[in-house]
Formats: C-alpha cells, sequence, structure tokens
C-alpha cells in the first residue's frame, strides 16, 4: 500500500500536468518525490522563506502547496502562515507529513502534537486530518482546485480501512449509550476500544469546519448526551467546539489525545507513544469505560 | 474619485499634513518619500484603474511602519481620494498605522511585522515568472528590518535563482543597533546580486539606480538617508 505521503506527491503531479495554477513549494523534505520542473520550487533548508514564497506565488494568481515536516511546516514559520496566507487573504494548500510522533526515534524536535491547535487559532481554514491514503486523493484534489487555505496533515498511522470522503462526519456505528468521535487514524483503535459497548462512533477526516451538526444528531439519537472526543493530536483541541454544538443540552464532555502535562522523553515506537498517552486500544478502553460504563455513571 | 487635478511632488506636505497634522517638517523627514515618489512618478507600470490588472508592475511596501508618505503618494497619484487621509487610524478608516492590502486599493501587501515582505516578493516574482509576464517586482525594506532572518532566507534565493524582475529597495538610515559592518550592499552582492549604493534623497540618482542593468540576477538599490 502507499503512504499517504506517496499518494500526496502523485495527486499532486498529475494535478500539475492539467492545472497549471498548481505549484509546489519544498525546503528539501520530499524533494525526490516531487518531479524536477520549475514548478516544485525547492527553497532549500528555509522554512519562513518557503511560506512566504508560497504566499507570494498565491498573489501571483497561483495555487501554492505548500510542504514539509509538521514542526517545520507550522511551527517554525507559523507568523508566516498567520501573516503571509492569513491576513493578506490567499490560499494555499499546506500538507505536512510526521504528524505527532510517526517518528519518535527523532525526539521532540520532530514531534508536532500542537499543529492543529496552533492552525485553529487563525481563521478560515479547513483542517483534513485523514485516516487512510485512500482518503488523501479526494481530499488533495478538492482542495487544489479551491482558492482557499488547507491545511493537510499526513500520517504514517492508518487505519485498516478507508472512509468516503465527506463533508462531514460519518456513522461508523451506531449505538444508545454516547457517542465518541474518532478524528482521522485512531478510528481503529477507538472501533476496538468500543466493540462491547452501546456507542455511536462518528468518523472524521475533516475536523475544521467542526460537523457540529452530525454531532447534535447522533447525540439526540443517543439515550445520553455523553461524548468521548479522540485525536490524534494536542489532547482538548477539538473540544470547545463539541461543547459549543451541546450548549444546550447538560451533556459530558472527555477528550483523548496528545497529553499535554509534560514533555516525553523517550523514544521506541509511535504505538509506544500512544500507550503513553492513553491512545492505543486499551487506554482508549479504560476512558470509554469510565464514560459508558455501569449505566453511563463516571 | 474626486482628483480633478493630476498632483505632483509638491502636494505632498498637504497630503501628508492631513494625516499628521503638521505640512511643515514631517514629511521631508520620511525617509521613504523620495523613492516611493521616483517609483511610483517614474519606473513602475501601475495606474490607479489596473489594481487587479495582472500585468501591472508589483511594489510591496515591507516596511510598513511609519506608511504616511506611501499613503501620501498613493492620494497623488489617484489610489486614494485625497479626503481619505484625513480619516487616518479612524476605526472605519482603510488607513491604519500599517497598510493592508484588503483595505487600501493598489497596496500589494499588509505589512507591519518585519521581514516578511521580501520572501513574499521571492514567490510573485516566481510566480509571475512561471505565468510568463514581464512585470517587475520591487520591494522596499528598511536597514533595520534587514536584522530579520527571513530576508536573508530570501536574499540567497533570490540570488540562486536569479530573480532577475526583482529589485530590492532598502531605505538605509542606520538604524539598526548593531549595523551592517562593510555596507548592506555587500550583503547582496556576495548572494549574486547587482547591488548599488546611491543618496536616498537624490532622485535622479534614485531613478537611475532602479534602471540599472541586470541580466541573470536580481537588483538591490540601497538607498542612503543619513
Amino acid at each position: 500500500m502507499n503512504t499517504m505521503r506517496e499518494v500526496f506527491a502523485r495527486t499532486v503531479t498529475e494535478a500539475m500536468e492539467t492545472d497549471p495554477r498548481v505549484v509546489v513549494v519544498l525546503a528539501e523534505i520530499s524533494r525526490d518525490v516531487f518531479p524536477t520542473t520549475d514548478r516544485v520550487i525547492n527553497v532549500g533548508i528555509r522554512e519562513q522563506a518557503m511560506v512566504g514564497v508560497g504566499a507570494g506565488l498565491a498573489l501571483s494568481g497561483l495555487r501554492p502547496v505548500v510542504h514539509s515536516y509538521a514542526p517545520f511546516l507550522v511551527e517554525r514559520p507559523f507568523e508566516q502562515i498567520k501573516l503571509d496566507f492569513g491576513h493578506q487573504d490567499v490560499g494555499g494548500v499546506l500538507v505536512s507529513v510526521g504528524a505527532s510522533y510517526d517518528d519518535p526515534g527523532w525526539g521532540r524536535t520532530h514531534q508536532a502534537p500542537g499543529d492543529v491547535a496552533l492552525i485553529d487559532t487563525l481563521p478560515g481554514w479547513t483542517v483534513h486530518v485523514p485516516g487512510h491514503p485512500d482518503e488523501v486523493g479526494p481530499l488533495l484534489r478538492t482542495a487544489l482546485a479551491g482558492d482557499d487555505r488547507v491545511y493537510l496533515r499526513l500520517s504514517l498511522r492508518t487505519n485498516s480501512r478507508a472512509y468516503p470522503v465527506t463533508e462531514g462526519f460519518t456513522v461508523v456505528r451506531r449505538g444508545r449509550s454516547g457517542v465518541v468521535v474518532a478524528v482521522g487514524p485512531v478510528l481503529d483503535r477507538v472501533l476496538e476500544a468500543t466493540a462491547d459497548t452501546d456507542v455511536t462512533v462518528l468518523y472524521a477526516a475533516t475536523v475544521r469546519p467542526f460537523d457540529a451538526e452530525g454531532l447534535r444528531r447522533a447525540v439526540h439519537a443517543a439515550d445520553h448526551a455523553d461524548v468521548l472526543l479522540v485525536e490524534p493530536y494536542l489532547e482538548g483541541t477539538s473540544t470547545r467546539l463539541v461543547t459549543e454544538a451541546l450548549a444546550d443540552l447538560p451533556a459530558r464532555v472527555r477528550s483523548l489525545g496528545v497529553q499535554r502535562e509534560a514533555e516525553l522523553r523517550a523514544y521506541g515506537t509511535a504505538e509506544d507513544h500512544d500507550a503513553a498517552h492513553d491512545l492505543d486500544a486499551l487506554g482508549v478502553a479504560a476512558a470509554v469505560r469510565r464514560m459508558f460504563g455501569h449505566g453511563g455513571q463516571a | 474619485m474626486t482628483v480633478t487635478r493630476e498632483m505632483g511632488f509638491a502636494d505632498i506636505p498637504e497630503l501628508y499634513g492631513r494625516m499628521t497634522g503638521d505640512e511643515k517638517h514631517e514629511w521631508a523627514a520620511a525617509s521613504t518619500l523620495p523613492v516611493l515618489w521616483v517609483l511610483y512618478d517614474r519606473v513602475l507600470d501601475v495606474a490607479p484603474d489596473r489594481v487587479d490588472d495582472p500585468a501591472r508592475d508589483r511594489f510591496l511596501l515591507s516596511k510598513g511602519h511609519g506608511p504616511m508618505a506611501y499613503y501620501a503618494v498613493l492620494a497623488a497619484k489617484g489610489f486614494l481620494d485625497p479626503s481619505l487621509l484625513d480619516t487616518w487610524t479612524a476605526w472605519d478608516s482603510p488607513l491604519g498605522l500599517h497598510p493592508d492590502r484588503v483595505l487600501v486599493p493598489g497596496v500589494e501587501i499588509g505589512s507591519g511585522s518585519l521581514g516578511h515582505g521580501l520572501p513574499i516578493a521571492v514567490g510573485t516574482a516566481l510566480g509571475l515568472g512561471l505565468q510568463g509576464g514581464e512585470q517587475r517586482v520591487v520591494v522596499l525594506v528598511g536597514d533595520g528590518e534587514l536584522d530579520e532572518g527571513s530576508n536573508h532566507e530570501a536574499i540567497a534565493l533570490a540570488g540562486r535563482l536569479g530573480l532577475e524582475r526583482l529589485t530590492v529597495v532598502v531605505v538605509d538610515n542606520a538604524s539598526g543597533t548593531h549595523g551592517w559592518p562593510g555596507g548592506v550592499a555587500a550583503r547582496f552582492a556576495v548572494e549574486g546580486w547587482e547591488a548599488t549604493t546611491v543618496d536616498g534623497r537624490d532622485q535622479d540618482a534614485l531613478h537611475e539606480a532602479l534602471l540599472t542593468p541586470h541580466v541573470g540576477t536580481p537588483l538591490a538599490v540601497v538607498a542612503e538617508v543619513r
């Protein structure tokens, strides 16, 4: 199976053949997966320039795809994202790889669990968190054809199957005790953790805009307004949107994600990190039991 | 548009004064005014009725702080109704202490945070080139602004890519705390730019410098204002 990055490169390369607006800006990373053409611009290890150049290309009328490893795309040049795209009011497609801890042996410098939360401080961004390589193509083709601001967060972590790409959340399983929202590649773990629990499972490959209406529908169909949010990045990133969606209900909301309290100075595997953050099936199952077990009492 | 006659440089003090309340001194001290005037009067292929024309030249004011000279020039050249200058910094005015491209016709970028305009200009120059245009891209930065490392990413990149359509004007009023030993122009020259230094208050010298031949390289004009 192709990785998300491979699908990304292939989809963009194909789009460049038919859409003269599409242009790629890189900072060395992934230079080998794109063709050599004047529309693939490798600026060297210069991430501020990478984002600024992308915005300048957009100002000239093109559709820039700006790509690097997540911390170097979102965190290091964050003010360029805020000002050069947002304040200038131009569009672009930012595509990251590495996610929260895809390569944990590299340590904290190559981990960006806060990327979605950071983007979320800025107005007007669509955020896609695909959970399978087959979801990348449709999400990306739509993004390339538009003129808005899109953040596409790619990962080596994937679910066992893809779901059709829709604008809102997908109902994967229906139940009575409450709702679990699984974002991107955590879905398999959520399904395993909820196998014996009578809950609705919603799947989101797009978290901004947040499908508040889809969540409300699922909650109203359940017996309890209990929602467990499971995100593969910083815990609680979307909690405010869950609580806003359920503002007129006496709802219980709990969030799982990459924990905030301390920097985890450990290497090992991505699965080790899942376990440390209660994001493996065992950790999610424990949270599911606390929230939905014994008649829904915590 | 209520402009009934073509305005000239002699109108700048009054236009400037509509913002600051002072026609006598402040405009003359504005370090960016001479080069802004030369650009809009003699160099740039821009016009108020062509602000969305893809074929127009692009001028990016990266040093957005103290934009009164810029607004005054835009008003003198018909991009802004001069009466808008009276609204400067009011709640619903398009004219703030930093320019905003979304609010002001003819303004190509919003600026204020230093070090953003030059990388954006590199991208704009690349994009116009990919689309086969002949436009020039001119970006104005300050010598203090050059402290921001993002500029040096862009200077090296533009030099290596040989972005001929790109011109940087550095208004050098020696405002940087740590300075540039050997001169600002040397920073560009070593990266392969054509670089020239002129008296930033001499409009003819500025004009000549902005027309400096440069084949296969970007151009840096250091306008010294002391």
